[in-house]
């Protein structure tokens, strides 16, 4: 059977000579212009003058556009209708697209874009925490609170307490292939090529900017650059300045950013400052914890909220808490609009308390691991209680009619609902029961294999005896939950058609960027017919092939789409089969396809005939396919529900080495063990968790944003901003999968792998921080990214 | 530009047109080879890496991105779509499919080309030949595995073709048309091919850009830049390209010097090595490697393979870059700077040809021809601090060469980059330490005339008391190397 085999990726052949195409390889028809955002270079004011005559002027250009010159008002935004696709005036951030113009090529459009001479009322702009606050500007009328217990009594009255704070920046997704849209006029509406992880969103947002029904509007993306979460709703603008122009013009129009303009325009990963109180007893329990997170949002709504709300779903990670406070500041401040990102908030609110354990168990001079052990939730294989399962409730509506549905930011206009605590006594702080957790015995094992203890004592030595070069090890786990915390996204459609000589047309509502989602599925559609994966051909997502799309994200693309999928191959597969059934007199259920070929009542068909009977018996042989999640209830407001089907789990350990002199340092060694259920292709599975790995220290190490004082981002290439390069991925990495079923009904007993791998990066910098404390008594308070100033910092701090 | 002649995947090509057009441009947009993918368009990222094969047969990975397409006469460029033969994929392209080592796939035509080119050269230091190669998406393991896989493999058919087709290329074209002056127009010369169209190119094709000139020697580039003294001369075009494809700036005069042999010669006796302004640094790279391994080092690690392979140490010097590592290098070991302006020519010690930020002592018209530096010291360390290990600009580079005799400091040379306006010396540090014995104590007391020598600035890389801290702690490491001491995070093993 061709699920659970490790198939290479559906395009590697076209990767490596250089065939695969991306938006910008798609030849462009005759006449095509190319466009470019005019950007504001000031963070907050008013425009008082724009003189665009030198732009109009520049060779080559065809048309510019200002707000003014719109026939509708064309807004980007996932959530709000706070993202107008030119400034009406008002400045929110260095970046901001104040004009659109047309030229005859790439070059000649960005060339013109310059030439612009703006005057501008420039007002303070807000851009930290504490003026943010000041001026209570912030997402929301004010904090979001979660409780579950009393944690004031709890800390109040635990034998030991700590208060502390963890800073850690946000991230530049760096998919390798900027942003970039086609538009192309149709006779009757718009055909749109977006490299986007949303294709349903690109056609509302190009609909509704057009005044077209979103029926006028196809949407077709064959693969992406890579997204990680900064394809989501950041292609907007580029799709609708396309439609939008193709519209006026009559031309075909296509952009892409320059990576500079990309890394200035889009939005990045939330930072997040962390500050925590916590009360634990002498063993490390944590008894009682309140945290209070506050993140930078940024210019506009975007998914903010979502990925706020995801930090507080993640705060817990992998800890029972029995008494705790989560408050959340969400603050709106002129940069980039924040925006979704692997992990969605989660990496933010894991890393808050592993900050926490980590120091407890400094305080208490226990080894990291026993006391991340002892706060574990329960094991699965140690409770008597069966998983839940529950109706679904009617879905609540946003309350805006123009809400883009679709979008995970309509989660900001969900009323409140009726979610009430899930009662046990494994319960989360948002009060659903754990009923999965698997990490006792992972853990278990990857100390094992990673032969955490004798290297630990090996380390201390080391650092006993080198005054120069210091080495730190840590362990650390994620629980990350698998659902679109929006309930009604969880769905997805497919649409199968098997052809009268018995080739497979493949389509579904994921989006491909690398992850292998597009092999996964076509797995899944061959294990159904019993047919080799070739047979199944792999086309692009299209808004007219499936429509109502949720976003390629979550981690859900496979669950979702591998399950409609199913059930659109099962709806022919079964229909082929009732009808071999009534030839041979036989019941349904006793035809059997395998190995490329159809069994019944005794005889066997190729793949090929039985398809060619069942077509000239007028069998129909296509089928769309469709999925629900089960079992989700979700109250964001109270923090109450059970948002996710089910937790993945991984665990990691990491070996650094630091430079006490300079804060250099290395990652030396790292072993992962990695829950991805019964997978779909361990290949690609394992690609997920080296990649994510990596992608998860480089945020925590060498990835740095910086804003200077007037809110101009300074490290917008890369030259300046530093994702991992080839020698910085571990020397040794081991990675192993934790291959036991999902107990949870998912395709295949598979589980979701595009995010929990990010998160184990965390072993990184906590290792970094071991390695630190090794100077000196005391905490040494390592904040993210650890670049080599913060860990020299932090090796002051221990020394004290 | 003046026509120039290339092979392209096996072919012969012409082209003209704006002399700054990039090589990526021009494969993207004219000729429709969308193999090569525009990644960062400032060589950082790898995207676009084709191999360009020189006209002695030697063969690199070159990012196509800021390569002016002048700077191609006479060379052979294969791209992704020219990789595999007959039906059957390079050695590379198949151990990258076998091994998973493509994901998303936009950066993996430049990491096979990359890949291509180590494996042509009998290179296994993976991570060196593919540092100037982002990946995004898998953590690089697999990719590793798939190199390390294709070791060994038969080297492409075509290798040896391009080299052939060079040769006759090169005979091809005369002496006479191979002189191109910038008063030639762009008109084809009789017998040649004719004018390639600029198909597919917007209005940018026809700005106001002189022809491109392109000397063969260093005579003619003298000549001509005495009559052109505001031309921007153009050697490996790791930085020039950047004004272009980043500032968008028009270069209204262009020199483009990589045929000058005469400027590629390393000479070596009197106790000196002596580069042609015009050597690349991966040149320099293997020439320093015995006398001075980090130095080698740091340059191993400043620039990838594909920005060693183009960037020339003469450039590096007379751009006057404050954050260039090879300064701060050259001052701390004495290098002698070599200039030319017409036939007058002079010498001045390094560190007094960086005037002040952006200012150098160069005439109008007057040129670096070369750079020379004594043969070797054993006491010669020279440090880089960057954010990331590989292919990063430095936050401070530190350069040490501590004489001491009986014990006693008696000479003192150092070079700091990223401190100041200008790469320099640490006069007040090196006074303090001079006459010392020598030992840490000697050299915790001079620390603290750092803070006289440098006032640092803050910025995106490092903040100024990082900085100042940093480099306090790299003339603690030199002492503490040079005694023997573990100092390196990368000898430390798992």
């Amino acid at each position: 059977m061709s699920v659970g085999k490790p198939l290479p990726h559906d395009s590697a052949v076209l990767h490596v000579t250089g065939q695969a195409r991306y938006i910008d390889d798609i030849p462009a028809p005759a006449h095509a212009l190319h466009l470019a955002f005019g950007l504001s270079r000031i963070a907050r004011g008013r425009v008082v003058s724009m003189n665009l005559d030198k732009v109009r002027a520049a060779p080559g250009v065809v048309a510019v556009l200002t707000a003014d010159d719109l026939d509708r008002p064309a807004d980007c935004s996932p959530s709000a209708h706070d993202e107008p696709l030119l400034s009406d005036g008002t400045v929110h951030y260095i970046g901001q697209q104040l004009f659109l113009v047309a030229a005859d090529s790439h070059l000649a459009a960005r060339k013109a874009a310059r030439l612009a001479e703006v005057e501008y009322e420039e007002e303070e702009p807000i851009l930290t925490v504490e003026q943010a606050l000041a001026a209570n500007s912030r997402f929301e009328d004010g904090p979001r609170i979660w409780t579950k217990g009393d944690a004031d009594a709890a800390i109040a009255n635990a034998p030991r307490k700590l208060k502390g704070r963890i800073e850690m920046g946000g991230q530049e997704h760096f998919y390798l292939e900027g942003m970039a849209a086609m538009a192309q006029p149709q006779e009757d509406g718009m055909t749109v090529h977006s490299s986007t992880q949303h294709p349903t969103e690109i056609q509302h947002k190009v609909a509704d900017a057009l005044g077209l029904p979103m029926s006028a509007v196809k949407v077709e993306c064959r693969r992406m650059g890579g997204g990680f979460g900064g394809k989501e709703s950041q292609g907007n603008a580029l799709a609708v300045a396309c439609a939008i122009m193709a519209a006026k013009t009559g031309r075909a129009c296509r952009m892409r950013y320059d990576r500079d303009d990309d890394m200035t325009i889009t939005g990045k990963r939330h930072d997040f400052r962390v500050d925590y109180e916590v009360g634990y007893d002498d063993q490390g329990r944590v008894l009682g914890i309140d945290f209070t997170h506050y993140t930078r949002c940024g210019w506009s709504l975007d998914l903010s909220l979502p990925v706020a709300d995801r930090a507080m779903l993640h705060a817990d990670n992998a800890y029972l808490l029995d008494a705790v406070r989560i408050t959340s500041h969400r603050l709106k401040t002129n940069h980039q609009s924040a925006t979704a990102y692997r992990g969605f908030g989660g990496p933010q609110g894991v890393l808050g308390i592993e900050r926490v354990m980590d120091q407890v168990a400094h305080e208490l001079g226990l080894d990291p691991v026993e006391v991340r052990r002892r706060n574990f939730y329960r094991a699965a294989s140690q409770l008597n209680e069966q998983p839940q399962h529950h109706d679904d409730p009617a879905p609540a509506l946003p309350k805006d009619g123009d809400t883009d549905l679709a979008s995970r930011g309509a989660q900001a206009q969900l009323p409140e609902s009726e979610a009430e605590p899930e009662q046990g006594r494994n319960t989360t702080p948002y009060g659903m029961e754990v009923t999965d957790f698997i990490l006792h015995e992972m853990t278990e094992r990857l100390l094992e294999t990673s032969d955490y203890t004798a290297r630990r004592d090996a380390i201390a030595q080391w650092n006993a005896e080198n005054p120069v070069i210091k080495r730190g090890i840590a362990f650390s786990p994620v629980k990350f939950g698998i659902s679109f915390t929006l309930t009604h996204l969880n769905q997805a459609g497919a649409l199968v058609h098997v052809y009268q000589d018995g080739s497979i047309h493949l389509n579904h509502g994921g989006t491909e960027m690398g992850q292998g989602l597009f092999r996964k599925v076509a797995q899944v559609a061959a294990a159904r017919f019993g047919v080799s994966p070739e047979r199944v051909r792999i086309t692009a997502t299209d808004t007219h092939k499936v429509p109502n799309t949720s976003a390629t994200a979550a981690s859900s693309g496979s669950d979702l789409n591998g399950m409609a999928a199913q059930n659109a191959c099962d709806t022919i597969r079964g229909r082929i089969a009732e009808f071999l059934a009534g030839l041979h007199q036989c019941s349904a259920t006793e035809v059997r396809f395998a190995d490329d070929q159809v069994h019944v009542g005794g005889e066997t068909l190729s793949f090929e005939q039985a398809v060619k009977l069942a077509y000239e018996a007028r069998v129909s042989l296509s089928a769309t396919g469709f999925y629900k999640t089960p079992d989700l209830k979700w109250d964001r407001i109270k923090g109450q529900g059970r948002p996710f089907f089910y937790f993945a789990h991984g665990c990691a350990v990491t070996e650094v080495a630091i430079d006490t002199l300079t804060g250099e340092n290395r990652i030396l060694r790292t072993d992962i063990l990695h829950d991805a259920g019964h997978s779909l292709n361990p290949a690609l599975d394992r690609g997920q968790i080296e990649g994510g790995y990596v992608q998860g220290a480089g945020w925590l190490t060498t990835e740095e944003l910086v804003w200077d004082d007037h809110g101009a981002l300074r490290t917008h290439a890369p030259s300046t901003y530093k994702i991992p390069a080839c020698s910085d991925r571990p020397d040794m990495f081991e990675v192993n999968l934790w291959d036991a079923p999902n107990p949870a009904q998912t395709i295949y007993r598979s589980k979701a792998v595009g995010e929990p791998p990010f998160m184990l990066g965390i072993s990184a910098f906590l290792a970094l921080s071991h390695a630190a404390s090794a100077c000196g008594p005391n905490y040494p308070n390592l904040d993210a990214p650890a670049t080599a100033e913060r860990v020299l910092a932090a090796t002051r701090r221990a020394r004290g | 530009m003046t026509e120039i002649a290339f092979l392209l995947n096996g072919e012969t090509v012409r082209a003209g047109g704006a002399p700054t057009r990039s090589l990526l441009d021009y494969l993207r947009e004219q000729k429709g080879l969308t193999g090569t993918k525009e990644g960062c368009n400032e060589g950082d990222c790898g995207a676009c890496t084709v191999i360009v094969t020189d006209p002695d047969g030697g063969l690199k990975a070159l990012n196509a991105c800021i390569l002016f397409l002048p700077q191609l006469q006479g060379r052979a460029v294969r791209t992704v779509e020219g990789l595999a033969e007959g039906g059957a994929l390079h050695p590379v392209q198949q151990a990258m499919v076998e091994h998973h080592g493509s994901q998303c796939g936009f950066c993996t035509p430049g990491f096979v080309m990359a890949m291509a080119a180590a494996h042509a050269q009998g290179r296994t230091d993976h991570d060196d030949q593919l540092a100037g190669n982002l990946c995004r998406c898998t953590g690089y393991a697999p990719i590793i595995r798939a190199a390390e896989a294709a070791e060994g493999a038969a080297l492409p058919a075509w290798i040896d073709g391009d080299r052939e087709k060079l040769a006759a290329l090169s005979a091809q074209t005369t002496a006479g048309e191979a002189a191109q002056s910038a008063d030639a127009a762009a008109a084809p010369a009789g017998g040649r091919a004719p004018y390639e169209p600029e198909a597919g190119r917007g209005s940018d094709a026809t700005l106001t850009e002189a022809p491109g000139f392109i000397p063969e020697n260093a005579d003619e580039l003298a000549a001509w830049y005495l009559d052109h003294p505001e031309a921007t001369l153009i050697g490996g075009a790791t930085d020039v390209a950047l004004w272009v494809t980043k500032g968008l700036r028009a270069l209204p005069e262009t020199a483009f010097l990589n045929r000058c042999e005469d400027l590629k010669t390393v000479e070596t006796g009197n106790g000196r090595i002596r580069f042609g302004a015009g050597v690349t640094m991966t040149r320099v790279m293997e020439t320093v490697e015995a006398p001075y391994p980090s130095y080698a080092e740091m340059v191993r690690r400043y620039g990838s393979v594909q920005v060693r392979g183009a960037a020339t140490i003469g450039g590096s010097l007379a751009n006057g870059s404050p954050i260039g590592d090879n300064a701060p290098a050259l001052i701390a070991l004495g290098a002698t700077i070599h200039l030319r302006r017409g036939d007058d020519r002079r010498e001045l010690p390094l560190e007094d040809f960086f005037i002040d930020y952006g200012k150098q002592d160069r005439q109008p018209g007057e040129f670096v021809e070369a750079v020379s530096l004594p043969e070797g010291r054993d006491s010669f360390r020279v440090y880089k601090i960057s954010k990331r290990f590989d292919q990063d600009i430095s936050a401070v580079c530190a350069a040490f060469d501590v004489t001491v005799e009986d014990g006693t400091v008696t000479q003192v040379r150092t070079g700091f980059g990223g401190m100041a306006a200008t790469p320099k010396r640490a006069a007040a540090f090196e006074a303090a330490l001079t006459g010392k014995p020598w030992s840490m104590e000697s050299v915790e007391a001079a620390l603290p005339a750092l803070a006289d020598d440098f006032t640092p600035l803050s910025d995106m890389r490092a903040s100024a008391a990082y900085r100042l801290e940093a480099a306090q702690g790299l003339a603690r490491r030199y002492f503490a190397e040079v005694s023997g001491q573990r100092t390196s995070v990368l000898e430390v093993k798992a």
